[in-house]
């Protein structure tokens, strides 16, 4: 039943007197409400991120969302409306990621922005978008202060964050080789302090006595040889390699110059195959393990699998000069996906209240390229929506998983 | 020292002191009067994000004053001063979120900050010149970002997660928003500067500064003490400098590492050359261009938006070759003398 009011009555009374036979008819549903940025026909999404600048190769994740909103368009939008991505380039520089969010909310008035990349960029304006309360939606950063429900309940995350990624290698240690010493080794910065303290926190009462070694590195400096050498020196026979690819590939190469041969952990930032385990020796990288959530497209098994078809097809019909064994085009498009299930969850109550609401309410959804058994879950107070990694080991060729899905979930 | 007689022997060149200058002087202070009376209006005529970007116009249009101090009129080159816009906005950010320093007094802090490390840096740009000096800056604006990132600073910068500075807000009395508030405190904080710097070029020591650049063993032989001038004018320019970065931290609300990247200090040197050399209006014209040029070029293509501002670059390098200042005063002349023939 529709539910007249006595003000919706008041309320379309001065339109069906001048404009009534010009008004579409529109099928009445229950609660039809309106954000600013939507119409019948529209819904306005905003975004920055670095289409230029330090970080710009990671814009292909920025194209192939746009990529695929089109698409969904393409196929009548969500309810009828039209999704319109405004997407802006803000060279990685915060002062320009608060400029153009500025612009994109106060005068493209979008209903909401989403998929922003990189962390010094999002902080900028975190404080911003929970003050306006406009929802900032599935960050791209693996930043663990993204899931904040209480204190900053306008912003949520999206990908595996790091302290729950240490977690998972600490339940993996603490399950094959319990009493073991392990020596850590990480960027000394809020990424990396990020993935030490999720290993110590998994590793709970035992953290004291089975971490011997924590080895921190500077970007700027020029090997991570020495540590690598002193983490053999104190006799470690777990090595949990955090650092970023170029740093990884070092110490995958010195620890098997000098014969060191720990149980060797490698985390999900640097375990690219072309970019980290080739320069450092496939031979070298043998029996390393690590953590996957998406399925990587540069590996053949995938190859007959229908989620990876699908976005082969996706790829050809609507990004065709994508890159297709670059893993951003695969973050772009699931990520885009879990926007988009938001949307259609919400129905027709498009209000930032209820875009909020329900990107807190996804249950048990799932994205063509997730690895299979992975799913996304948030709640009001779980911020954290891709939580579940699957192990895998390197076998001189290829990354093979193992195991069941693992969980990390912080809090 | 200098020598009493520098006031005569160094007027600028082409400009006299006799009754017509006084004359062109008072109509350039209507102009002044109408310019900050439209930036009175302005906050009340567009909406808050609008508001915003003017403010960061000024805040640039004030670091390149600085930079302006330094190469338009002491002819040393820097292509470092970024890494002064970012050591204001750091003073600022720490004073206020790790000590709890009212906003207002910040501004000081940070300009006496830069110009000390300013005043050091000025010492070895002594034995350097032109493109020497230009490299020894281009490596402070290198370094600036990482030692932001290094370890035993972290508990004051932040490190890469920077800083989240408080928006100031508007005193109670006052019935306008933030941004308003802002805007007026950075116009006033400006105008207070563009005043202090006109001043300082029209002075004694100015003129000293300015033969620096012009003939450099003339200026010398003239008794200035040259690299006391040099000294102390890399001094003031960082000054000015800092405290346009100490009012971007405000508008920005965030300070970061990669705020203050190589490319910051480019734009400065850009918006230099574009606004005019040796210009103090100019400097604005500089600020428009750096805030609104990118912007506008990723409108017409996002693909190929370097491609397009390097184009705008050019076509307003081609119509203003001496830049915004120099061709106002160009078609000033051109009209004065239609109206007198």
């Amino acid at each position: 039943m529709r539910n007249l009011t006595r003000r919706a009555i008041l309320a379309a009374a001065p339109a069906l007197a001048f404009g009534g036979p010009l008004l579409r008819a529109r099928p009445a549903r229950g609660a039809t409400q309106y954000g600013p940025g939507v119409t019948d026909t529209e819904i306005k999404i905003g975004n920055t991120g670095p289409y230029s600048g330090p970080l710009s190769t990671a814009s292909p994740v920025l194209i192939s969302a746009a990529a695929y909103y089109k698409m969904i368009n393409d196929e009548g939008g969500i309810n009828g409306r039209k999704i319109n991505f405004i997407s802006y380039d803000d060279g990685y520089t915060p002062p320009k990621t608060v400029e153009m969010t500025r612009k994109l909310i106060e005068e493209d008035q979008v209903l909401f922005i989403a998929g922003g990349i990189g962390t010094p960029t999002n902080s900028a304006i975190w404080h911003y978008m929970n003050q306006h309360k406009v929802p900032q939606l599935f960050v791209g950063t693996g930043a663990t202060k993204w899931d904040d429900p209480k204190g900053h309940p306008w912003t949520i995350g999206w990908q595996p964050n790091y302290q729950s990624e240490g977690r998972i290698y600490a339940a993996y240690i603490l399950k094959n080789k319990l009493g073991g010493k392990v020596g850590v080794l990480y960027q000394d910065d809020d990424f990396g302090k990020d993935y030490l303290k999720g290993v110590v926190d998994g590793l709970g009462d035992k953290a004291g006595s089975m971490i011997v070694v924590k080895a921190s590195y500077e970007t700027t400096d020029p090997t991570v040889d020495s540590q690598i050498v002193s983490l053999k020196a104190a006799g470690c026979d777990v090595f949990v390699n955090t650092a970023i690819a170029r740093f990884a590939a070092q110490a995958i190469r010195k620890a098997a110059e000098i014969e060191w041969k720990p149980l060797h952990i490698l985390s999900g930032i640097g375990n690219s195959v072309a970019v980290t385990l080739k320069p450092a020796g496939l031979e070298a990288s043998k029996g390393i393990v690590t953590d996957f959530f998406l399925k990587d497209p540069t590996d053949p098994e995938w190859q007959n699998d229908a989620g990876y078809g699908w976005w082969v097809s996706f790829m050809d019909k609507y990004y065709p000069s994508g890159d297709k064994t670059d893993l951003g085009n695969v973050v772009g498009s699931s990520l885009a996906a879990t926007v988009v299930q938001v949307l259609k969850q919400c129905g027709d109550d498009l209000t930032r209240e209820n875009v909020m609401k329900q990107a807190a309410n996804l249950h048990d959804f799932t994205t063509p390229m997730l690895l299979p058994g992975i799913t996304i879950n948030t709640s009001p107070t779980d911020f954290a929506p891709v939580k579940q990694v699957q192990m895998a080991r390197f076998d001189g060729e290829r990354w093979r998983p193992f195991g069941s899905i693992l969980t990390g979930a912080i809090g | 020292m200098t020598s009493e007689q520098d006031t005569t022997l160094f007027a600028p060149s082409g400009e006299t002191r006799a009754a017509p200058q006084a004359a062109r002087l008072s109509a350039g202070h209507w102009v002044l009067v109408g310019v900050v009376a439209i930036a009175l209006v302005l906050p009340f005529v567009f909406q808050g994000f609008v508001v915003f970007q003017l403010t960061e116009v000024m805040i640039y249009g004030l670091a390149i004053l600085g930079l302006n101090l330094l190469t338009g009129f002491n002819g040393q080159f820097s292509v470092g001063h970024g890494a002064f816009y970012g050591l204001g906005a750091y003073v600022t950010a720490i004073m206020m979120q790790r000590w709890g320093v009212p906003y207002y007094w910040t501004l000081p802090a940070a300009g006496a900050v830069c110009f000390v490390v300013g005043v050091l840096f000025g010492l070895p740009a002594l034995r350097l010149q032109g493109l020497y000096l230009a490299l020894v800056t281009f490596a402070a604006a290198v370094a600036l970002p990482q030692l932001l990132k290094f370890g035993p600073l972290e508990n004051w910068t932040g490190g890469v997660q920077g800083i989240v500075v408080d928006q100031p807000e508007a005193p109670a009395f006052l019935p306008i928003s933030a941004d308003q508030w802002l805007y007026y405190f950075t116009l006033v904080v400006l105008l207070v500067m563009f005043a202090g710097a006109a001043n300082l070029v029209k002075s004694r020591s100015g003129r000293a500064i300015m033969a620096i650049r012009d003939h450099p063993i003339a200026a010398a032989a003239m008794g200035i003490n040259a690299p006391l001038y040099k000294t102390l004018t890399f001094g003031v320019s960082a000054l000015y400098t800092g405290v346009a970065g100490a009012l971007g931290a405000l508008a920005a609300q965030f300070v970061a590492p990669d705020s203050f990247s190589l490319f910051l200090s480019i734009y400065f040197l850009v918006g230099l050359i574009l606004g005019g050399m040796g210009s103090l209006p100019g400097c604005l014209f500089g600020g428009l261009f750096v805030l609104y040029v990118p912007n506008i070029a990723q409108a017409v293509s996002r693909g190929l938006a370097g491609a397009v501002y390097g184009v705008i670059m050019l076509l307003v390098i081609f119509v203003m070759p001496s830049g915004a200042a120099g061709f106002t005063r160009l078609a000033w002349a051109y009209l004065s003398r239609r109206r007198s023939q």
